[in-house]
Formats: C-alpha cells, sequence, structure tokens
C-alpha cells in the first residue's frame, strides 16, 4: 500500500503547493508536529532551489515504509546545470546566488536521510526521508 | 487440494451445521474447566457463539478469515485484560478441537476423520493468532505507558507570574531532552510567560547531544521572544560541556535554582525586599 | 499574487500574515511595508506570525532585511507570535534572525516597542 504522486516545480505558486502537499502527507504518517514543520520547510528549500537553480523540476512525494515504521519520502529532480561540488554546496553559508546558503545544508539537518546526486550539465536528484517516531 | 480433503472439509461443515449446540456447549465447559480464573460464564458463552459463527461464515465465504480475526483480537484483548495468559487464551481456542472430536469420532466416516486433521490446523493457526495479538497489544500498551512516563517526568511548573521551570531529574536522553524542549515552549506560549527556568540538578550526567538540545531549546526560546536560563549544572556537567567544546555563549546559567528564580524575578521587573518579615514588593515595568 | 494588508494603529505598523506566503508576495510586503515606514513616519513595526506554519531560509531572511531596513528608517521591528515547532525548525535550519527582536504575542511586541521608545528618549520630533 504505497501512495506516491509526482508534483511539477515550475511556478512560484508550485512551491506553496508542494509545502502543502506535504504537509497533509506528513500529517497521514504521523509525523510529529515537530517532524511535520521540519520536512515541509525542506520541502520549501528543496523545491525553491528546483525552481531557481534549474528553472524548474519536479517531486515524488511518497509514503515509505521500514517494519512497523512509515515514513515520507521526497524526491526532488531537475534537469538544470547540476551542482559540481557537492560537498561545498552542503556546507553552511555557500551560495552562488544571493540566498543564505542554508537551503542545502539545513535541510539535511531537518530530515532523517539525505541524498544527493548531481552531474553537471545534466541536473540534480536529491532524495530525502523523514520517519515517523 | 486433493478431492480427498475437499470431501473431508465439506463434511466437517456439515457436522458443525448439525450438531452446533452440542459442540457450542462442549467447547465452553472444556473452555471454563481449562482455567482456575473466575470466568464471567455468560460472557465467554456469547464470545464463543460468535467466533463459531464467524467461523463457519469464514468457510462459506471460501476461507476470508478477516472478521474472525478480528473478533479473536477483541478476545485475546479482552481476556489479557481480565488477567489470563496468552497461553489460556489459545488454550480457549485449542478447546474448540476437543469439542468437535467427540463428534467426529461418533460420525466416524473416513471423510469425517480426514477433515479433522484439515480443521485442526485451521484452528492452530487461530491459536497462535490471538497469541500474537496478545503481544502486540501488550507491546502498544508499554509504548503508550513510555510516553505517558516520559510526560509525567518533565512537568513544567509555574514560579510566578511570567517566569516557569522545568526541573529535570534523572538520566536525560536525547529523546526526553526533546520533549521537555517542545514542551517547555509550548509552555511559554499558553502561558504567556517570557521567562524560563531550566534546572538540571537532579541530571547526573549529559552528553553532547543532549548538551545540545538543552543549547536549542534556549536558541528556539528566544527566536519566540523569551529567555531561558540554565541552573544547577553540576561541576561534571561543565566539565562536560567545556571539554566537548560546545559554545554555551551568552546564555545565563545559575548555581542553584533560587538563584536563577532571583535572576529572572529581577529581568522580570519584580523586586525582593527583605524586612523583618519577609515581604515581597511587586513593581511593574510600564507596560 | 497576494497581498499582504498594512495596518496602522497609531505610529505603529502592523502585519498579520494570514495565508502560505509565496516568494514573490514575501517581497511585496517588504517593498510595502519600507514605503509605509517612509510615509507615515512609523516608530514600529509589528510582523505577527501567529498563524504562519513554516519559515524557511527566504522568509527568515526577509524578517532580517525588513528589520534592516526598518531601523535605518528609523523603525524598530518585533515578530511576535512564533510557534514553537517553527523556532524549533529554524533553530535546526541554522537561521539565527539576527538583528530581528521577538516577542510572545501581538500584545507584548507593542509592549515591548513602548519600552524600547522609553529607553531612547533622544526620539526625534
Ligand atoms: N537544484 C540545483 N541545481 C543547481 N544548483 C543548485 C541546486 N540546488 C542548490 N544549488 C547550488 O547550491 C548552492 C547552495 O544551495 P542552498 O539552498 O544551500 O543555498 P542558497 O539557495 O544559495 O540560499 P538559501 O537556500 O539559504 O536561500 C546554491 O547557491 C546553488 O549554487
Ligand atoms: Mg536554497
Amino acid at each position: 500500500m504505497t501512495t506516491a504522486e509526482e508534483l511539477p516545480i515550475n511556478v512560484n505558486g508550485d512551491v506553496v503547493l508542494v509545502r502543502q502537499r506535504v504537509r497533509t502527507v506528513a500529517v497521514n504518517v504521523g509525523l510529529s508536529l515537530v517532524d511535520q514543520t521540519k520536512v515541509v520547510t525542506a520541502a520549501s528549500e528543496l523545491a525553491r532551489n528546483a525552481l531557481v537553480y534549474a528553472g524548474g523540476g519536479q517531486v515524488r512525494v511518497e509514503v515509505v515504509h521500514n517494519g512497523v515504521r512509515q515514513g515520507l519520502r521526497m524526491t526532488f529532480s531537475d534537469n538544470g546545470p547540476g551542482i559540481p561540488d557537492i560537498e561545498q554546496a552542503l556546507t553552511d553559508g555557500w551560495t552562488t546566488g544571493n540566498g543564505l546558503g542554508l537551503g542545502l545544508s539545513g535541510s539535511r539537518r531537518l530530515v532523517d536521510e539525505f541524498a544527493l546526486e548531481s552531474t553537471p550539465g545534466e541536473g540534480t536528484l536529491i532524495t530525502v526521508t523523514k520517519w515517523a517516531r | 487440494m486433493s478431492v480427498h480433503t475437499d470431501a473431508g472439509r465439506r463434511r466437517i461443515e456439515e457436522l458443525l451445521q448439525e450438531h452446533e449446540g452440542r459442540v457450542l456447549k462442549r467447547w465452553l465447559e472444556i473452555a471454563v474447566s481449562s482455567t482456575s480464573n473466575q470466568v464471567d460464564r455468560g460472557g465467554l458463552a456469547d464470545q464463543l457463539r460468535e467466533l463459531y459463527q464467524s467461523l463457519r461464515q469464514s468457510f462459506g465465504s471460501s476461507g476470508d478469515l478477516s472478521d474472525l480475526r478480528g473478533l479473536l483480537a477483541e478476545l485475546s484483548r479482552d481476556r489479557a485484560r481480565q488477567g489470563f495468559t496468552p497461553t489460556e487464551t489459545a488454550v480457549v481456542v485449542f478447546g474448540l478441537k476437543e469439542a468437535l472430536y467427540e463428534t467426529v469420532e461418533e460420525d466416524g466416516s473416513p471423510d469425517a476423520l480426514r477433515g479433522f486433521i484439515w480443521f485442526s490446523r485451521v484452528i492452530d493457526d487461530l491459536g497462535l493468532f490471538t497469541v500474537e495479538s496478545y503481544a502486540t497489544a501488550r507491546e502498544k500498551i508499554i509504548i503508550d505507558q513510555a510516553e505517558q512516563l516520559l510526560e509525567l517526568s518533565t512537568p513544567v511548573v509555574k514560579l510566578w507570574d511570567g517566569i516557569v521551570a522545568v526541573p529535570l531529574v534523572g538520566t536525560l536522553d536525547s529523546a526526553r531532552t526533546q520533549v521537555v524542549m517542545e514542551k517547555l515552549l509550548q509552555t511559554l506560549v499558553d502561558t504567556g510567560s517570557e521567562h524560563a527556568v531550566i534546572d538540571i540538578t537532579g541530571v547526573p550526567a549529559v552528553d553532547t547531544e543532549v548538551a545540545q538540545h538543552l543549547l536549542k531549546t534556549v536558541v528556539a526560546a528566544r527566536l519566540m521572544g523569551a529567555e531561558c536560563v540554565i541552573s544547577g549544572i553540576r561541576p561534571q556537567i561543565a566539565h562536560t560541556i567545556v571539554t566537548l567544546g560546545i559554545e554555551f555563549g551568552d546564555i545565563v546559567t545559575k548555581a542553584t535554582l533560587a538563584d536563577a528564580l532571583a535572576h529572572t524575578l529581577r529581568a522580570s521587573g519584580v523586586r525582593v525586599v527583605k524586612g523583618g518579615e519577609s515581604r515581597i514588593a511587586v513593581r511593574t515595568v510600564e507596560a | 499574487m497576494e497581498r499582504v494588508p498594512i495596518l496602522k494603529l497609531g505610529d505603529i505598523l502592523i502585519v498579520s500574515i494570514q495565508i502560505d506566503l509565496q516568494d514573490m508576495s514575501v517581497l511585496a510586503l517588504q517593498e510595502d511595508l519600507s514605503e509605509r515606514v517612509v510615509a507615515t513616519g512609523a516608530r514600529g513595526v509589528i510582523i505577527d506570525i501567529t498563524a504562519v506554519e513554516i519559515v524557511d531560509s527566504f522568509i527568515g531572511r526577509m524578517l532580517a532585511t525588513i528589520a534592516a531596513i526598518s531601523r535605518m528608517l528609523d523603525a524598530e521591528t518585533i515578530v511576535v507570535g512564533m510557534r514553537p515547532a517553527v523556532a524549533i525548525t529554524l533553530v535546526e535550519l541554522g537561521l539565527s534572525l539576527g538583528g530581528v527582536r521577538t516577542a510572545l504575542n501581538l500584545e507584548k511586541g507593542v509592549a515591548l516597542l513602548n519600552q524600547i521608545e522609553n529607553q531612547t528618549p533622544t526620539a526625534t520630533w
């Protein structure tokens, strides 16, 4: 019984829709209020990055199981310029735009599992998971 | 499934229908005698009848056991609450085999005997299922109680108008510290308190993660517009914090809860005056 | 795009964020606010985020920017009503909201503004 859905991230308003959809799924999965807030915040950061740096992309939101535990998994993908130096991009305060450079590094702290794959010139794939306690 | 088994199964279903009254009565006798505990005979009889019917129905509906499992889980829960062991509950279910066997023996046909082997297997599974659901129910109770304990062991108390405190006692692990953190912050909102004291006099030791959580609580409270003071840091804990290289920065720490209270009272504009007899003068800041 | 209304109460501007803000609305609010501070000569800005369910790096940066701009225009900014879950998340995210003053609720925010006012009697006429 795995539910999954794909949401587009093409315009500014899509980021809001992603946040709202992730909130609903987070509630259904049984995440605590604080964990809901954390995962929605991470969704907001990663969706905005896809929009700003890759000109758009999409996110797959799904419910995952590990034994009796339920979790929420989000997979952000885009066909943008990619990230040449992943370690650097994951450093607090590092930005090529005019942000705070906290989106990626902060999101990593907000979730339980975080994986980033990127090929320069091809795109970026970020998978994050938050487990219900 | 072979033709033999099919015929056997059919014969058992027939016997279960034809001799319902007798088998049920016998089953109840066996169930009651299987335990030394006092039982509610009427209640048990009703439950067994329900189970019996549900079992027959499941045979009719080509083996859909979900209803039956629901009833068994209920029986298991019920009896656990009455203090029966999971074995005693399983024995009640197994009792149906014995109850039916007498009827099968009387019938004596090869079909009935063959069917009885199949029937035994079904009942064995169901008996095991009650044990399983007993374990699940217990697990849930344990988790719930652990959560309640966590709640109980972390009281947030009001010390003064606008000042709350969490006296922490015992070992702090990461999970408990997080619960405290959330509860304290929520209390600040609910009571409109701008000052909080986190007293760790009763905490023997902290590790890095716990120290970090305490620190984050203070920073989060500040983001919300409230100030936290940490009191009762033992020398060993101070040592840990320093050697771990954790920056407590500009966070106010006090030796005792009393010092912390005096500090927060002053910070919130209350002056404590000592006269002939103890007196407290309250001066409110212009607001 | 939705615009967040700005209320004027005496010499205080009050913004109560009630919707899930998209980035454009956040930027618009930032602009609207600095214009209104200048136009009204307000001495204080209160941003009420009681209804806000998440503050990400974008909104966090907006709050810090508004505070910095207002201060330059001689107005103090107070952010009020931050939810515990939001505060905990911000700390984890690594946002400190430096330079932004906060209060538990609207009432305490107004009190804080008055207190700041009294501490700086050099306030211009
Ligand atoms: N999907 C992406 N495609 C290409 N580059 C990316 C992508 N996501 C992030 N980056 C790069 O990684 C850097 C760091 O991202 P991060 O989200 O941590 O900070 P930021 O977006 O610059 O600022 P903030 O999110 O704090 O406002 C970005 O400046 C950008 O160069
Ligand atoms: Mg970003």
